[in-house]
């Protein structure tokens, strides 16, 4: 294999794996916005992959698989959104054991029953997948891929540019201040994690009937934590968290590709490069205070 | 203490521990939390018989592999000490308002600093486990100690970076035990490292603790229990507890009192990683299991014991029912397991019974707060800030 293919292979894989940790980071990104402190991205993404297969498996259908993950990513993004914004029990404690609740679950589940292998169409762009070197990455994949081009510009339109999205940052920096200009603050933080969850959602059933075509235990592999860290590591810009996605999805093609090439390099490095990463970014971009101000605190009115 | 006080000690005292007391619902709560348990174990029961099993078979097959026979109570007690270690660290550092939830990776690097210690020296006689014991607290510690620091000089988030470092910690175990720093002696004829390291030598491990030949009671449960009184009667009694609960309720009233809150945070951070770490090494050196550091070695008891101390609402003393429970759970979904029905079953309802014990004293004041109109009452759990330089 010549050099400029096994960096298309390389690339292509890392593509692939990006965009599920693309459409979560999206949620997620908007989330962290709102002040909500989402640990339980892992659990959106796998409980969708898990329904998702199970669905495509039921109907025969990928692309209603492919719907039936954001739904789930919603009901979790809603269970999650009133333990912790509406019966205010600590959003760290919700995650854990959300993130717990799931994985028991879906590693249960996939124990009874055979699912069947389903996936979503290619779509390969004519002209544009002749491109050397970025041909085959960009322009020829699973089709759903192709609606991070609709969901990442509508993400920062919500967040930067809607009415909605500043009412929602002012959540995020003071919600004490909002609450007085009269915005339902836990309100909003619940309407994130929606959002939050559908992305994940999206980002978790792309992963089973998109790339992967089944459901494994535990598929997602921490990804969901990934995700934070992007949106961590990007220090809660969107295009930043983007690439950061985008660094952690080849650094995770590399690990997959390197032994077969030849080339020997450490394998865990690679593995703990995303959190490596991330750390190493908030270690330095903290003091700049880019964190949203009331990030993963609880708003109660009365208290400060 | 040396700066003056806002208010009579004693009073503030009062006032304090008065919030630590369950609510004026108490019954209520307890009903609630009685309704929810139902609930759980009910949906259990619902995905057992999803698969054909039977629920009272399952049942019986917990209670054999737990409590009905003395190969059980060993398992059942050897799981408790390491989940109670780790709920008592967890406890410390949520009275200081700090969470911590990286404990999983801080039993892990307990572990890896408790095997390196036990594989360089050799020590006479007990010394060599306390020195193993010692160094996994350390382990942990420092590892937790990380996380303090980073939040200390550069603000980073505590609960974000002790959840990283957890995925740190799991690479770094693996690197280093198919690196050659643990393994001495030669390694498998096939030439690839195995995933563990070299086993501890006989000094090393925790003795047996009376002749029972086959109820294996180790040291390891009689350092957890006296930990966990320990720490109830310094956390409840003792000046510093007083500061460290202070801290947690009200950092800002504890900085005009003179507490340096930053660094009592801190402290407390880096405390309940040593217990975790200590956890570590309590996994590694007791008698029954293999005494090797391999990355499995935690399996989910980091992650369990913070689980304890949430369900304990971080009562040091509440948690040692709490962490037999666990345990009782995590022995009988063992030898569930050998009866066909996965062990993930066990996860679900673990997870289900913490919600269950978690949401009723929540639950119960969103419900008067309901009824009465009145706007707000203070949550009966501490509220638990984030960033401790917000108070620094």
């Amino acid at each position: 294999m010549s050099v400029l293919d096994s960096t298309t292979t390389i690339l292509s894989s890392g593509v692939r794996l990006t965009v599920p940790l693309a459409f979560a980071a999206c949620g997620e990104y908007l989330a962290q916005r709102a002040g909500a402190m989402n640990i339980s991205v892992e659990a959106m993404m796998l409980g969708a992959a898990f329904t998702s297969i199970a669905t495509a498996s039921a109907t025969g259908s990928a692309t209603i698989g492919l719907a039936a993950g954001v739904l789930t990513g919603l009901v979790l993004g809603f269970v999650h959104g009133n333990l912790s914004h509406r019966a205010q029990i600590n959003t760290f404690v919700v995650g854990l054991v959300l993130n717990a609740l799931v994985l028991g679950l879906t590693s249960y589940l996939i124990t009874t029953e055979q699912f069947a292998s389903h996936q979503v169409g290619m779509l390969s762009i004519p002209v544009l997948q002749d491109i050397p070197l970025i041909g085959q990455p960009l322009f020829s994949g699973r089709w759903p891929a192709y609606l991070l081009i609709l969901l990442v510009p509508l993400t920062w339109w919500l967040v930067a540019r809607s009415r909605w999205g500043l009412e929602l940052r002012a959540v995020g920096e003071n919600p004490q201040a909002a609450d007085v200009a009269g915005i339902k603050v836990n309100v909003r933080r619940r309407q994130a994690l929606l959002w939050c969850g559908a992305l994940a959602g999206l980002g978790g059933a792309y992963l089973a009937v998109g790339e992967v075509g089944s459901f494994n235990q535990n598929m997602t592999a921490g990804r969901g934590y990934i995700v934070i860290a992007a949106v961590i590591f990007g220090a809660w810009r969107l295009g930043r968290t983007l690439i950061g996605c985008l660094v952690f999805g080849l650094s995770d093609a590399m690990r997959l590709a390197l032994p077969a090439l030849g080339v020997t390099i450490n394998s865990q490095l690679l593995v703990a490069a995303p959190y490596l990463l991330a750390l190493l970014a908030m270690l330095l971009f903290t003091t700049k205070h880019r964190e949203p101000a009331a990030l993963g605190r609880p708003f109660q009115r009365g208290s400060t | 203490m040396s700066a003056p006080s806002l208010m009579d000690p004693d009073d503030l005292g009062r006032r304090f521990l008065a919030r630590l007391r369950p609510g004026r619902d108490g019954w209520l709560t307890a009903s609630v939390t009685f309704g929810l348990v139902a609930v759980a174990l009910a949906v259990s029961a619902l995905l057992l018989m999803l698969t054909g099993a039977s629920p009272s078979a399952s049942l019986s097959a917990i209670w054999t592999g737990s409590l009905a026979t003395t190969t059980g109570w060993t398992t059942t007690l050897l799981n408790a000490a390491p989940l109670l270690l780790v709920a008592i660290g967890a406890c410390i550092c949520a009275s200081a308002g700090s969470f911590n939830i990286g404990q999983e990776g801080q039993v892990l690097v307990g572990g890896l600093f408790g095997a390196w210690v036990g594989l360089r020296l050799a020590l006479p006689g007990p010394t060599m486990v306390v020195v193993v014991m010692a160094a996994a607290a350390v382990g942990g510690g420092l590892w937790a100690a990380l996380s303090a620091l980073m939040s200390r000089f550069r603000g980073v988030n505590v609960v974000v970076s002790t959840l990283l470092m957890t995925f740190l910690a799991i690479q770094l175990v693996t690197f280093a035990v198919s690196s050659p720093w643990l393994q001495e002696s030669a390694q498998g004829s096939s030439g690839i490292a195995d995933a563990q390291s070299n086993p501890l030598p006989a000094s090393a491990l925790l003795a047996h603790f009376g002749q029972y030949p086959s109820l294996q009671l180790n040291a390891g449960l009689f350092i957890a229990l006296v930990a966990a009184v320990g720490v109830a009667l310094v956390l409840s009694r003792s000046r510093w507890g007083f500061r460290v609960r202070m801290v947690g309720l009200n950092p800002l009233a504890a900085k005009h009192t003179g507490v340096r809150v930053a660094a009592l945070g801190g402290f407390t951070l880096a405390l309940s990683g040593a217990f975790a770490g200590l956890a570590g090494g309590l996994l590694l050196a007791s008698p029954v299991s293999p005494n090797r550091l391999q990355p499995g070695l935690s399996d989910n008891v980091g992650w369990d014991g913070l689980l304890v101390a949430l369900v304990a609402r971080n009562r040091p003393l509440i948690a040692i029912p709490v962490a037999f429970g666990f345990a009782v759970l995590r022995a009988g979904g063992d030898f569930l397991s050998a009866t066909g029905v996965p062990y993930y079953l066990i996860d679900i309802v673990k997870a289900l019974l913490v919600l269950a014990f978690v949401a009723p004293p929540i639950l119960v004041d969103l419900f008067r707060r309901r009824r009465s109109g009145t706007p707000s009452t203070p949550s009966p759990l501490p509220v638990v800030p984030t960033k401790m330089e917000a108070v620094a």
